[in-house]
C-alpha cells in the first residue's frame, strides 16, 4: 500500500476561482476543457495539493500509484494520498479535504469494460470540476497503457496548476556496452526501460519535435559515421548522410525541417541538412582548425549553442542560425581546467545548461541567457550531457553519484533529484516532446 | 699350420740342397691364395642401393628443410611486416600531437607501405573517456589526421589512408586509471586493400 506522502505545502493559496465552467465537464480524450481550472491563480512556486482517493477496479491500486508518482515527480504538487479506507461512495467529505490542505480531490475508478474514468473535484467549490473517461488499452501494464495514466495525470495537472505536465514524455538515451551502442528509451516516471528496434550501433540521439522521429550518430565497426534520420514506428531509415569522414552530434532544428549536425575530416564544423533535399549539407561555422560539435537551438530556431575548440580548449558558443556572428557564451573566471560543453538551450528561452570541468570533474551547469549569470547544480560524482524536459525546469543528464554511469532528473525549481535509470553504461540523454497518445516507440 | 709345414719342409730342402751345390736361393714363396668368402651377390647390391637411397633421401630432407626455412623465413618476415603496419600509436591527453617516442613506430611502416604500392589502411582515433563522448569524437579523430598528415610528410601518399574516430566508444582496457586512459588514447592502423601477400622491403 502506498505511504500516506503528507508533504504539506506552506503556500497554498485558494484564491479566485477563474474561468470555471458549469457543473461538469466531460472529455472523451485526453484533450481538456480550456478554461477549466481549479483553485488557484497561477503561482509558479506554489504546490497545491490533491489527494487521491483510494480506487476501485481492476488494476486500479497501479492506477493510483503511477497518477501519485507522476504528481510527486511533476515537483509541483504536494501529493495527498490517504492510505486506509475504502473508495469513497457518494459525495465527498469536501471539509476534510480542505483540512488536508487539498484544493483537489481525484478520484479514479477503472471500470469493469476497461476504461479509466476519473472524477477531478475542486474542493473549494465542493462539486466535480472535470471528468475524464479515456479507454485503457491491453494488456495493462504495457507502454500504451502506461502512456493513457500519464496522460491523465497531465491532463489532471493542467487544470489544478496551469502547466502542462511531463509526464507523458519518454528519455531516450545510448547504452554502450563497450562494444557498441543501442538507443533506449524510459518513460519520465524511470518505468518501461526498453530498447528502441533498429537503432543498434546508434548513439547522440535527438527527437524530431512531432515526437515520432528521431536523429542519432550511427557508428558501426568500421568506423564510418552517419548521421541517420528514422521514423520511431518504421523499419527502416528514411535519410541519412555521411560525406565526411566523421559525421555526428545531430539535431533537428525547432520547426523539424532540418537537422543541423557535425561533421569534418580532421577539425569540425556545423552543417545544416534538409532530409528529402538533394542538396549537399550547407557548412554553417568555419573556424579553421578547431573542432566544433554539439548543436543546440534556441526555441525560437534564430540562434545555436555549441561547443567549440577555437580558444584550444572546449567552450560553449552561440552563433546565428545561418552560421554567422558568433560568440563565447562561458566565459573564464569561473571553474578550473577550462572545459565547458555539450550545451542545451532550455525550452522557455531562459538558460543554457552545460557541463563543465570543476576540480577535475564535470558538473551540470546554466547559464542565462539573459545576464549571462551562471549557476552550478551538481557536487555529487561527475555529472554531464544535460538535456531539458519540455516544462524548462526538469534536466536530466547522466551522473555517477551511485558509482554507474544513470540517468538522473533534477528539478531546478526545488533542486530535488531522483534516479531515473538502472543498471548503467548509459550515455547522451535526450528529452522527449510531449508525446501524442499513439502507438508508442 | 699346413702352410707353416710346407714352409718348414721346403726349407729344409732348400737348405740341404745349398749345401750339397751352391745354387742360387730359390725366391721366397708365394703364399698360397687366402680362400675366397662365401658371398651372395643380392646383398651387395641390396646394400648399396640402400647406401644410394640413403643418400638420395638425405639430400632431400636437406633441400626440403632449406626450402622451408627459406619459406619460414619469407613468411616471418612478411608476419613481422604485417604486424609493424598494425602497430598502434599512443597520444598524451588531451594532444593529438604524434609523441616523439612514437616516430619510431610510424617510421617503420613507411618502407612497407612504398614496397607494398597497392596496400590501403584506416587509422582509427580513439580516445580515454575523460572528456565529453563529442569532444572524444573529435579528439580521436584528430589523432587519426595527424597520423595521416605524418605518413604523408614522409612520402605515403595521403589518398592510402581512412581517417576515423571511435573517440571513447571503443575503449581498449576498461576502468579509471593512469594506465587504462593511456592505453587508451591510441590510433590504430588496419590493412582494407591489398595485404595479402605483402612485399618484405
Amino acid at each position: 500500500m502506498i505511504k500516506s506522502a503528507r508533504l504539506l505545502c506552506v503556500c497554498c493559496v485558494c484564491g479566485l476561482l477563474s474561468g470555471l465552467t458549469p457543473a461538469q465537464t466531460r472529455a472523451q480524450d485526453t484533450a481538456v476543457a480550456s478554461g477549466v481550472r481549479i483553485g488557484l491563480t497561477y503561482d509558479r512556486h506554489g504546490k497545491p495539493g490533491i489527494a487521491i482517493t483510494p480506487v476501485s477496479g481492476p488494476n486500479a491500486d497501479s492506477v493510483r500509484a503511477i497518477l501519485i508518482r507522476d504528481f510527486d515527480f511533476s515537483d509541483r504538487i504536494t501529493v495527498i494520498a490517504p492510505d486506509s479506507g475504502e473508495p469513497p461512495t457518494g459525495a465527498l467529505n469536501y471539509p476534510l479535504y480542505a483540512k488536508l490542505l487539498a484544493t483537489t480531490v481525484v478520484q479514479a475508478v477503472v471500470t469493469p469494460a476497461g476504461a479509466l474514468h476519473v472524477a477531478v473535484h475542486d474542493v473549494a467549490q465542493k462539486r466535480v470540476a472535470l471528468v475524464l473517461d479515456i479507454a485503457l488499452p491491453t494488456p495493462a501494464y504495457s507502454g500504451d497503457w502506461r502512456a493513457v495514466v500519464h496522460a491523465a495525470a497531465d491532463s489532471i495537472e493542467w487544470i489544478v496548476t496551469g502547466q502542462k505536465g511531463i509526464a507523458g514524455t519518454r528519455v531516450m538515451y545510448a547504452r554502450n556496452s563497450g562494444r557498441s551502442t543501442q538507443l533506449w528509451t524510459v518513460d519520465s516516471d524511470g518505468a518501461n526501460a526498453r530498447p528502441v528496434a533498429g537503432t543498434e550501433n546508434a548513439m547522440s540521439p535527438d527527437w524530431h519535435p512531432s515526437g515520432k522521429k528521431i536523429v542519432y550518430d550511427l557508428l558501426p565497426d568500421d568506423g564510418r559515421h552517419r548521421i541517420v534520420v528514422r521514423d520511431l514506428t518504421g523499419a527502416t531509415p528514411t535519410w541519412s548522410t555521411g560525406a565526411a569522414s566523421l559525421n555526428f552530434s545531430p539535431v533537428f532544428t525547432p520547426d523539424g525541417s532540418k537537422v543541423v549536425f557535425a561533421a569534418g575530416n580532421d577539425a569540425t564544423d556545423l552543417y545544416e541538412a534538409s532530409p528529402g533535399s538533394a542538396d549537399p549539407p550547407r557548412r554553417l561555422t568555419s573556424r579553421k582548425g578547431s573542432s566544433n560539435s554539439s548543436p543546440t537551438f534556441s526555441p525560437d530556431g534564430r540562434r545555436i549553442a555549441f561547443t567549440s575548440g577555437l580558444l584550444g580548449h572546449p567552450e560553449v558558443y552561440i552563433t546565428d542560425a545561418d552560421g554567422s556572428s558568433s560568440e563565447l557564451l562561458t566565459a573564464s573566471g569561473f571553474g578550473d581546467r577550462l572545459f565547458r560543453s555539450n550545451p542545451a538551450w532550455s525550452p522557455d528561452n531562459r538558460l543554457v545548461a552545460f557541463q563543465s570541468r570543476i576540480n577535475d570533474v564535470f558538473q551540470v551547469m546554466t547559464i542565462s541567457v539573459r545576464d549571462n549569470s551562471t549557476r552550478q547544480w551538481t557536487s555529487d560524482g561527475a555529472n554531464e550531457d544535460p538535456s531539458w524536459a519540455p516544462d524548462g525546469r526538469h534536466l536530466v543528464f547522466v551522473s555517477t553519484r551511485t558509482g554507474t554511469k544513470e540517468l538522473w532528473v533534477l528539478d531546478l525549481d526545488t533542486s530535488r533529484a531522483r534516479q531515473l535509470t538502472h543498471g548503467g553504461r548509459v550515455q547522451n540523454p535526450a528529452w522527449s516532446p510531449r508525446l501524442e497518445l499513439s502507438r508508442q516507440p | 699350420m699346413n702352410t707353416l709345414r710346407r714352409s718348414v719342409s721346403l726349407i729344409a730342402l732348400v737348405a740341404v740342397a745349398a749345401c750339397s751345390k751352391k745354387q742360387p736361393p730359390a725366391p721366397a714363396p708365394a703364399p698360397a691364395p687366402a680362400p675366397a668368402p662365401r658371398v651372395n651377390q643380392d646383398s651387395i647390391d641390396r646394400a648399396n642401393a640402400a647406401r644410394a637411397a640413403a643418400a638420395a633421401e638425405a639430400e632431400r630432407q636437406r633441400l626440403a628443410a632449406a626450402t622451408a626455412a627459406e619459406a619460414s623465413r619469407l613468411d616471418a618476415a612478411r608476419a613481422a611486416a604485417r604486424a609493424k603496419l598494425g602497430m598502434v600509436i599512443y597520444f598524451d591527453y588531451d594532444k593529438d600531437e604524434i609523441r616523439e617516442d612514437q616516430r619510431a613506430t610510424l617510421d617503420a611502416k613507411v618502407p612497407i607501405l612504398n614496397a607494398n604500392p597497392d596496400v590501403k589502411m584506416r587509422i582509427a582515433g580513439h580516445t580515454d573517456d575523460r572528456g565529453s563522448d563529442e569532444y572524444n569524437l573529435a579528439l580521436g579523430q584528430r589523432r587519426a589526421a595527424a597520423a595521416r598528415r605524418y605518413m604523408a610528410a614522409r612520402g605515403v601518399a595521403d589518398g592510402r589512408f581512412e581517417v576515423v574516430s571511435f573517440g571513447e566508444q571503443r575503449p581498449a582496457s576498461p576502468g579509471e586509471s593512469e594506465d587504462a586512459w593511456a592505453k587508451n588514447r591510441r590510433a590504430e592502423f588496419e590493412i582494407t586493400g591489398g595485404g595479402t601477400a605483402l612485399k618484405v622491403p
